[in-house]
């Protein structure tokens, strides 16, 4: 009970620190660049924009409470949206009204094709690491090559341009005047929170994390846990590709490559133990707010791309180094 | 079937030595021009630079972590190293590769500090400082390519130096790259300090276990540092040189190379584990690696194939070697 309350307490703070970053960036770019940074424009831009790499840092977040990694997230999620997109250019054709007006039924197929993907990589995954017993790092970098592998041999390398319009709105679209995306981000992640709080499925994935031996010798069933917490990273990652490729109408094998280490930081900002054990929904979202105020605000300072390339590796490394010291104050 | 798994343990290159001889007998039945000397010259060549940088992942890779920043290292050296010559209105071979070596082995050194003292796991640490490394270069240093007109001749002249040739049907010369000779002399030299030095037996002490290593009186810190100092002084080395063989110092260049190592390391018998491998097996790795994805092209495979051939060429390496490596329990 006592270690339970102590882990409470040492989320809390970390939700806490990260608030207070949040905080911090946000009033360092308003004071640095008021009039163009204070406006709607910008954090409309964000709840369109931060949704995609939200639900891949989530993902990150679920396979490293088990202490593993997912490296093959973007794979996924540019494989279920071309793999949608090449499913709507076999029914409506390749361009044309036909297309841009398919039906809601062959949408809701789309949809159902690309979660399938999800489904069935994540499973790969699983079966890879939980049955061969392949370390979860090579595991996924090679399942994420191949993924990739995919896309190209279908698509040859260009990308696949031209979705039906209801695919675009839940992309570009609007409800109750808030960003689709965000909506779908906000249910997703609260189903996602349920999941890992409230259900034995997630208290036993953080205590796998924790303890592996310990887990085994208390009789779960850690194959068949960790193999589920995959399935459910592959699911985010093809949600991810959805809103991705409805955003911007096209799916192609490299889109998102930088959303990797994006996610990863996250996920380790988000106060995640890349070892196991530890990570939550709500921090996720936090460190998300953080990064995305940060990168909209580098950007109408007219950083270049690389040097914020910089930055986010440089942000990285410094949590890190906060995380540890931290861990040896206590 | 157990007694295969024991000889695969105390022999890691088994598999990958019989790997190569099937791959080399298949592509040589259904495609004769492989067994041209100027093919196989090409393709030891080819092996130089991955050969290289397998030596510095597989330090890496023996102590139980893994590293996705050396070709950022890599580059970073050879762009400013060329850069600092071209400035400096120097030529030579000597100075050049102590330099790049140098700042190769201060950026390992950075990753080594992350390590050790704050307790990170390699890849997240490697994530960041890649990809801040590559920013830097790329955001603050340049980003235009330096061809064949401005790269100091002696540099070039150095790796073009051929140990001998032989003529070609049509008249014309093949001869086989110095450089080949240089990279037998770097893994000869890795293996004696793995076989014959107290440090060589400390990285795979630390491999089999830190606590362990660190009661039997092995100085773990030294070795943390010495391992990623290395690793990074070879990743610089291998950048020069592979500037100065294809005559262009273009600061983008190796991206997602990282991958093909690792795959060609892994493939080599080394365990992510730690404590397993050998230099003679990363050799035959990268060997099988570099003929495999090379002779794609004359068996008449579509290059688009190449990344899926990657992704399950990781796949089942390491399946094997996790068959190879499981344990009892659990």
């Amino acid at each position: 009970m006592s270690a339970i309350l102590q882990r409470l307490r040492r989320a809390d703070t970390n939700l806490l620190q990260l608030l207070v970053l949040t905080v911090l960036i946000f009033a360092g770019m308003a004071a640095l660049n008021p009039e163009r940074f204070l406006r709607p424009y910008v954090f409309q831009s964000i709840t369109f924009i931060a949704p995609e790499l939200g639900l891949l840092a989530i993902a990150m977040m679920v396979a490293m409470l088990t202490g593993g990694i997912d490296l093959s997230v973007i794979g996924i999620a540019n494989l279920s949206a071309i793999l949608a997109g090449l499913f709507f250019h076999a029914v409506g054709g390749a361009r044309g009204p036909e297309l841009a007006n398919l039906p809601l039924p062959t949408v809701l197929a789309g949809i159902g094709i690309a979660l399938g993907i999800g489904v069935g990589a994540g499973a790969i995954n699983g079966f890879l690491i939980t049955r061969l017993r392949i370390t979860p790092i090579l595991a996924t970098i090679g399942t994420g090559q191949v993924f990739t592998g995919i896309c190209l041999v279908l698509t040859g390398g260009p990308a696949v341009v031209g979705f039906p319009k209801l695919w675009g709105m839940i992309g570009n679209g609007t409800m109750f005047g808030v960003a689709a995306p965000l909506l779908v981000f906000l249910v997703v992640a609260g189903l996602v929170w349920f999941m890992l709080a409230r259900t034995a499925f997630g208290i036993n994935l953080a205590l796998i994390g924790t303890n592996p031996k310990a887990a085994v010798f208390a009789g779960l069933r850690t194959a068949r846990t960790v193999f589920l917490s995959y399935v459910l990273t592959g699911v985010l990652a093809s949600i991810a590709g959805i809103l991705l490729s409805g955003r911007t109408n096209a799916a192609k094998s490299d889109y998102g490559v930088s959303y990797l280490l994006q996610a990863v930081l996250i996920a380790v900002l988000a106060g995640t133990n890349p070892a196991g054990g530890r990570g939550s929904v709500p921090g996720v979202a936090l460190a998300l707010v953080a990064l995305m105020l940060l990168s909209s605000g580098l950007q109408i300072m007219r950083f270049n791309n690389f040097l914020v390339d910089l930055i986010w590796g440089g942000f990285l490394l410094l949590s890190i180094a906060l995380t540890s010291w931290r861990s040896r104050v206590r | 079937m157990s007694g295969l798994a024991n000889a695969l343990r105390r022999h890691p290159e088994l598999m990958v030595a019989a790997v190569l001889v099937l791959a080399v007998v298949v592509i040589g039945a259904v495609n004769p021009v492989f067994w041209q000397p100027s093919n196989i010259f090409s393709l030891l060549r080819a092996s130089v630079i991955s050969g290289i940088l397998a030596l510095a992942v597989l330090l890496v890779m023996l102590s139980g972590g893994i590293d996705v920043s050396f070709p950022a290292f890599a580059i970073a050296a050879m762009y400013l190293t060329v850069k600092a010559m071209i400035a400096w209105g120097f030529d030579g071979v000597v100075l050049p590769f102590l330099m790049a070596s140098g700042i190769g082995l201060c950026l390992g050194l950075v990753n080594a500090v992350f390590v050790h003292y704050f307790r990170m796991i390699p890849l997240i640490v490697t994530l960041g400082t890649g990809t801040a490394v590559r920013g830097f270069i790329l955001g603050a240093v340049g980003t235009s390519q330096i061809n064949i007109g401005q790269m100091p001749p002696d540099l070039i002249d150095f790796a073009r130096t051929e140990l001998f040739a032989v003529a070609r049907p049509d008249g014309s010369m093949a001869g086989l790259s110095a450089m080949v000779l240089v990279f037998a002399v770097i893994a000869l030299l890795v293996h004696l300090m793995l076989r014959h030095t107290m440090m060589g037996r400390s990285i795979y002490a630390l491999g089999g276990g830190e606590e362990a290593a660190r009661r039997v009186g092995f100085n773990v810190r030294r070795t943390t540092f010495f391992i990623y100092g290395l690793a990074g002084a070879l990743a610089g080395f291998a950048g020069l040189l592979h500037g100065a063989m294809i005559w262009t110092a273009n600061p983008r260049d190796m991206v997602g190379m990282e991958l093909d190592v690792i795959a060609a390391v892994v493939l080599g018998g080394a365990s992510i584990f730690g404590g397993r491998g050998t230099v003679i097996g990363a050799v035959l790795g990268v060997l099988t690696f570099v003929v495999i994805t090379n002779s794609l092209i004359i068996l008449g495979v579509d290059t688009t194939w190449q990344r899926i051939v990657v992704g399950l060429i990781v796949i089942a390496a390491t399946a094997v070697t996790a068959w190879r490596d499981r344990k009892r329990l659990a």
